[in-house]
C-alpha cells in the first residue's frame, strides 16, 4: 500500500500534544496524529469525545493551549480560519456554510472576491470549477441557485469552495448524515478520486462502515483522547467500537420476533401543509398494530417530522387517523399534545432539545414535562415537588441515568443521558402507541444499545411503536415493518428480512422498484 | 456544571454591578465639583439615616414592588410588558371608582375593593395586547408601549371632563372619603409601639407587596400554570409539544401582569394622594423593568432591587434638596445601576464566573 509509510517525505499533517481544555473540562488531552500525504483518515469517536473541538483547532476556531500543528512537516501556527485556508486546510462542515439564494458561483467566491470588481472573480472561477468538475466528477451546475441544489450537490459547492481556495487538505465532518446511500456512495467516489490526485482527506463520522468502505487510516477518539491509531485494513467495525467505548458493545439489536396483534393505529390520507403553504404530507396511509415496530425510513425532510409531528398533536392536518378505533383531531381544539397523551400516545421528539425537554429545567422538573397536570404531582394547588423527585429518582435508576442528580439542569446531561431521561417519561406511562423520532441521534454507542432494548421491550409489551430514522442501520435492526418516505408519500412498505439496503435506497430517492421513477 | 453557586450569580454579580455604578457615578459627581463622599453620605442619611428617610424609601420600593413583579412574570413567560405604566394607570382609575363611589364601612374593605378594580383594571389594559399578541402576533413591547399612551390620554379625558368636581380647576378627582384612607406604616408601627414618622407617605400597602413578592413566587415555582408559564418562556415550540396552549399562556401571563401593575394603584393613589390625579404613575411603570431586570425576575430579588430604587428616589431628592448637584444627576446614577446590572451584566459576570472557577480548582 502507497501510502502506508512514505519513507522520509513529511507527513501532509501532522499534530503534537495537542491539549484544549474549556473551564473544567479537558476536550483535548496530549493528542498526536500523523496523516500521510494521498490518503483518506478516519476519525471516530462518541459524543463528546473532542472530535470536534480538535477539528475546529485545526481550522483556526480554537488555539489550542498546548501542542504544535505541522504542515507539510513545518510547524504552522494556526490562529484563525483564514490562516488554516493559507495551510491548505479545507473544511466542510456537517451544516453547510452556504448562502441559499446566491448562485453556486457567486457560493464558490464568496470570502475569496479578488478585488472589488466581481466580474473578473467570476470568470475566473467559472474556469476553475469547470477544470476541477472535469477533473474530479464534481459537476455542479455554476449558474444554479444553491437553494434549488439537492443536499448532495450542496456538498459538492463546499467541497468546490475548499478546492478552489487551494486545500490540500479536506476536513469532513459527517458528510453522509443528511445523504441517500445513493449520493453517499458518490462522495466516496469523489473522495476516492481525490486522494489518488494527492489531496489528503479527514473524515469525521461515526458510521464505523464508512470506515471501513473508504478510509486508509483510522484514529479512535475517547474522552478528549487518540486511544489509538491503525491502518483500517487491520481493524473491524467491533474493534473500533469497542475502542470507543471503551467496552464491549453488542452491534445488532437482540430481539425476538414480533407477535403483532389488534390495529392500534390506523393514519388514512393524511395531509399536512407547512407554514408557507407547501404541503409536506401528500397523502399518508399506514397501520401498526399491537405489538410491533414500524419502521419509517427516509432521508431527512421527506416528510417523517410532519407525519410525528401531527400525530404527536404538535402540527395540524386534514385526514383520518384512529387510535384504538377512535378518530384524533386532526385540527381543532383537540389537536394538542395534552389530548393526544390523554389518548394513549406517547412521543419521544426528533428534536430533542429544542421539544422533547426545557435545557434549563432541572432533571426533575423535565418528567413532568407534558404531564404537568398529572394528579399524582400535584398537592392541594401546587405542584408536589417531592413526588416529583422521587419519580425522577426512580426513572433515573431504572433508565441508568448518569449522573443521578435529579437537581442537575437538564442541559448538563450528556446526549444519550437526556434521551434517557425522555424515554423513562414517556415509556412509564404505558402508552399504547410510542411515536419515536431520530431515538438515537447525537446518542453514545453505550446507550444506543440502552435504548434500542428499551423500544424492543415495549414492543413486547402488546405496544404499537412508530419508530422514524434517517440512520438505515437503525431502521433495518429495529423494524418488524419498514415504509419508506419520500417527498411527503409512503413509496412502499417492505419486510426486513427479505428487503436490501439498496432496495431501500432506491425507494429513499423516489425510485420505486416495480413501477419505474415515481 | 454551574460555575458558580446560586447565591454568587443572585447576589455577588448585582452587587458589583451597583457598585461600579456608584463607583462611575462618584466620578461624575466629582467632575461637577462636588463631593462625591459627601453626597453618598446624604443619600445615605436621607434615605435610611430617619425614620422619615425610610418612610419615603419603602413608600417609593412599594411602588417599584408591584410593577417590578408585573414585568417579571411576563418576564417568565418570555413577553416583554413595558406598559406597567399604562397598566398602573389604568389601576388608578378602577381604585378610584372604588374609592369614590362605593361606601365603605372601613377602610380594610375598601382595601379589598380596591385591591380588585386596581388589578381588574390593570389586567384589562394588559389583556388587550395579550390577545393582539396571542392570536393576531402583534409584538407586545409594541402595543404595550402604545397602550401607555392611551391610558395618558384615557385617564387625562376622564379626569378633566368625568370625574373633576365642578367647579375644580385641577385635573383631578375630589379627596376619596375618610372610610377610604389607609393606615400609614407611622401608625401601624406606632400601635405595636414602635416609634416611627407619621408625615410619610408609606402604608398598609407595603405589606400587600410583600404577600404579592410570597404569591408570585408561589405562582411561579409551586404550581402548574407557573410550570407552564416557565416551560413557555424558555422554549414555545416545547411548550407546544407538552401540550400548553401558548394562547392561554400568553393571556394568564399577561393579565397576571397587569394585575400587579394595576395593584400599585393602592399604594400611590389610595394610600398616598388619596385622590386621582394626572400622572400619578411618575414613571414607576417602567422604573419596575429595571427593578425586574436586576432582581433576576425573581420575587426576592425584585423586593431587594426595589428597595435599591427606592433608596435611589428618596436619596436623590434629599440630594437636589440641600446641594447644588441637580435633581438630574440622580438620574444619570439609576441610569448607570441599570446599565450595569440590565445591560453589562456579562462583563461582571464572567470575571466572576473564571474567578470561581479557578477557587474550585485550586480546591480540589
Amino acid at each position: 500500500m502507497a501510502a502506508g509509510r512514505p519513507g522520509a517525505a513529511p507527513f501532509a499533517i501532522e499534530l503534537r500534544g495537542i491539549s484544549k481544555a474549556f473551564g473544567p473540562v479537558q476536550a483535548n488531552r496530549d493528542i498526536c496524529l500523523q496523516v500521510a500525504r494521498g490518503t483518506i483518515h478516519g476519525i471516530v469517536g462518541e459524543n463528546g469525545a473532542g472530535k470536534s473541538t480538535l477539528m475546529s483547532i485545526l481550522y483556526g476556531f480554537y488555539r489550542a493551549d498546548a501542542g504544535q500543528i505541522l504542515i507539510g512537516g513545518s510547524p504552522t501556527p494556526i490562529p484563525d480560519s483564514q490562516a488554516a485556508i493559507r495551510a491548505g486546510i479545507g473544511m466542510v462542515f456537517q451544516h453547510f456554510k452556504l448562502v441559499p439564494n446566491f448562485t453556486v458561483l457567486e457560493n464558490v467566491i464568496l470570502g475569496a472576491e479578488d478585488g472589488a470588481r466581481l466580474g473578473p472573480s467570476l470568470a475566473k472561477a467559472r474556469r476553475a470549477l469547470q477544470a476541477l468538475a472535469r477533473e474530479h466528477e464534481l459537476e455542479v451546475d455554476p449558474d444554479a441557485l444553491v437553494e434549488d441544489l439537492s443536499v448532495g450537490h450542496q456538498q459538492r459547492v463546499e467541497i468546490l469552495k475548499a478546492l478552489y481556495r487551494q486545500a490540500e487538505i479536506l476536513i469532513l465532518d459527517e458528510p453522509t448524515g443528511v445523504l441517500t446511500p445513493a449520493e453517499a456512495n458518490h462522495l466516496f467516489r469523489i473522495l476516492r478520486g481525490l486522494s489518488e490526485r494527492g489531496k489528503t482527506i479527514i473524515l469525521i463520522t461515526h458510521k464505523l462502515r464508512e470506515i471501513m468502505d473508504i478510509t486508509d487510516h483510522v484514529s479512535v477518539m475517547r474522552r478528549g483522547e487518540m486511544v489509538a491509531t491503525m491502518r483500517t485494513a487491520d481493524t473491524s467495525p467491533e474493534a473500533l467500537a469497542e475502542l470507543m467505548v471503551g467496552r464491549k458493545v453488542l452491534s445488532r439489536v437482540e430481539k425476538g420476533p414480533a407477535r403483532p396483534g389488534r390495529t392500534v393505529l390506523e393514519v388514512e390520507d393524511l395531509r399536512v401543509c407547512d407554514a408557507h403553504g407547501i404541503e409536506r404530507l401528500k397523502g399518508v396511509s399506514l397501520t401498526v398494530r399491537a405489538g410491533e415496530i414500524l419502521g419509517i425510513a427516509g432521508v431527512a425532510g421527506n416528510g417523517q417530522s410532519d407525519l410525528l409531528d401531527v400525530l404527536g398533536g404538535i402540527a395540524r392536518g386534514t385526514g383520518h387517523v384512529r387510535l384504538n378505533g377512535r378518530a384524533l383531531d386532526l385540527s381543532g381544539r383537540g389537536c394538542n399534545g395534552h389530548a393526544r397523551r390523554k389518548a394513549g400516545i406517547a412521543h419521544v421528539p426528533e428534536d430533542r432539545q429544542n421539544l422533547g425537554m426545557i435545557m434549563d429545567f432541572t432533571a426533575w422538573e423535565n418528567v413532568a414535562f407534558g404531564y404537568q397536570g398529572d394528579p399524582r404531582y400535584r398537592r392541594g394547588p401546587l405542584m408536589d415537588n417531592d413526588a416529583l423527585r422521587a419519580d425522577c429518582a426512580g426513572k433515573m435508576a431504572r433508565f441508568d441515568v448518569r449522573p443521578p442528580i435529579c437537581d442537575l439542569p437538564a442541559k448538563s446531561f450528556s446526549g444519550g443521558n437526556q434521551q434517557k431521561l425522555i424515554l423513562a417519561r414517556e415509556i412509564e406511562r404505558n402508552p399504547d402507541l410510542l411515536l419515536i423520532g431520530q431515538p438515537t441521534r447525537g446518542v453514545d454507542i453505550g446507550a444506543i444499545e440502552f435504548i434500542h432494548q428499551q423500544i424492543v421491550r415495549l414492543r413486547d409489551a402488546g405496544k404499537a411503536v412508530l419508530l422514524v430514522s434517517v440512520e438505515l442501520d437503525e431502521i433495518l435492526g429495529l423494524s418488524d415493518r419498514i415504509a419508506v418516505m419520500f417527498d411527503g408519500r409512503i413509496m412502499g412498505v417492505r419486510d426486513p428480512a427479505t428487503t436490501s439496503e439498496r432496495a431501500l435506497g432506491l425507494l429513499m430517492a423516489g425510485v420505486d422498484d416495480d413501477k419505474g421513477a415515481a | 456544571m454551574n460555575a458558580m453557586p446560586g447565591w454568587a450569580d443572585a447576589i455577588v454579580v448585582p452587587l458589583i454591578s451597583v457598585l461600579i455604578a456608584f463607583a462611575i457615578s462618584s466620578g461624575v459627581i466629582l467632575a461637577i465639583g462636588e463631593s462625591p463622599v459627601e453626597a453618598m453620605t446624604l443619600m445615605v442619611t436621607g434615605a435610611l439615616g430617619s425614620s422619615y428617610g425610610w418612610g419615603y424609601t419603602l413608600y417609593y420600593a412599594t411602588n417599584f414592588i408591584f410593577t417590578g413583579l408585573a414585568v417579571a412574570v411576563a418576564f417568565h413567560a418570555g413577553l416583554f410588558n413595558i406598559g406597567g405604566e399604562g397598566q398602573a394607570t389604568l389601576g388608578g382609575l378602577g381604585v378610584a371608582l372604588a374609592c369614590l363611589f362605593v361606601p365603605w364601612p372601613h377602610w380594610s374593605l375598601a382595601l379589598i375593593g380596591a385591591m380588585a378594580a386596581g388589578a381588574a383594571f390593570g389586567a384589562l389594559w394588559a389583556a388587550l395586547p395579550g390577545w393582539l399578541q396571542a392570536r393576531r402576533g402583534s409584538h407586545v413591547v409594541i402595543t404595550t408601549i402604545m397602550f401607555n399612551f392611551i391610558a395618558a390620554a384615557v385617564l387625562n379625558y376622564v379626569l378633566v371632563n368625568v370625574l373633576r368636581p365642578t367647579g375644580s380647576m385641577d385635573p383631578a378627582t375630589a379627596r376619596f372619603p375618610g372610610a377610604t384612607n389607609l393606615p400609614t406604616l407611622g401608625e401601624i408601627l406606632g400601635a405595636i409601639g414602635i416609634p416611627f414618622s407619621r408625615s410619610t407617605p408609606a402604608n398598609v400597602s407595603l405589606f400587600v407587596a410583600l404577600a404579592a413578592c410570597v404569591a408570585v413566587w408561589l405562582l411561579i415555582w409551586r404550581t402548574r400554570a407557573g410550570y407552564e408559564i416557565r416551560a413557555f418562556g424558555k422554549s414555545d415550540r416545547a411548550a407546544v409539544y407538552a401540550g400548553i396552549s401558548p394562547v392561554r399562556i400568553t393571556m394568564l401571563a399577561m393579565l397576571v401582569s397587569g394585575a400587579l401593575a394595576g395593584l400599585m394603584a393602592i399604594n400611590n393613589v389610595m394610600g398616598e394622594a388619596e385622590r386621582l390625579m394626572l400622572n400619578a404613575v411618575e414613571g414607576a411603570g417602567f422604573i419596575g423593568i429595571a427593578v425586574a431586570l436586576m432582581g433576576r425576575s425573581h420575587p426576592f430579588g425584585v423586593l431587594l432591587a426595589a428597595l435599591l430604587f427606592g433608596f435611589l428616589y428618596q436619596g436623590g431628592a434629599e440630594l437636589a434638596l440641600w446641594t447644588s448637584i441637580p435633581r438630574e444627576l440622580i438620574t444619570v446614577i439609576q441610569a448607570l445601576v441599570i446599565l450595569f446590572t440590565g445591560a453589562l451584566d456579562n462583563m461582571v459576570r464572567q470575571p466572576v464566573e473564571a474567578l470561581f472557577l479557578r477557587l474550585r480548582k485550586g480546591a480540589k
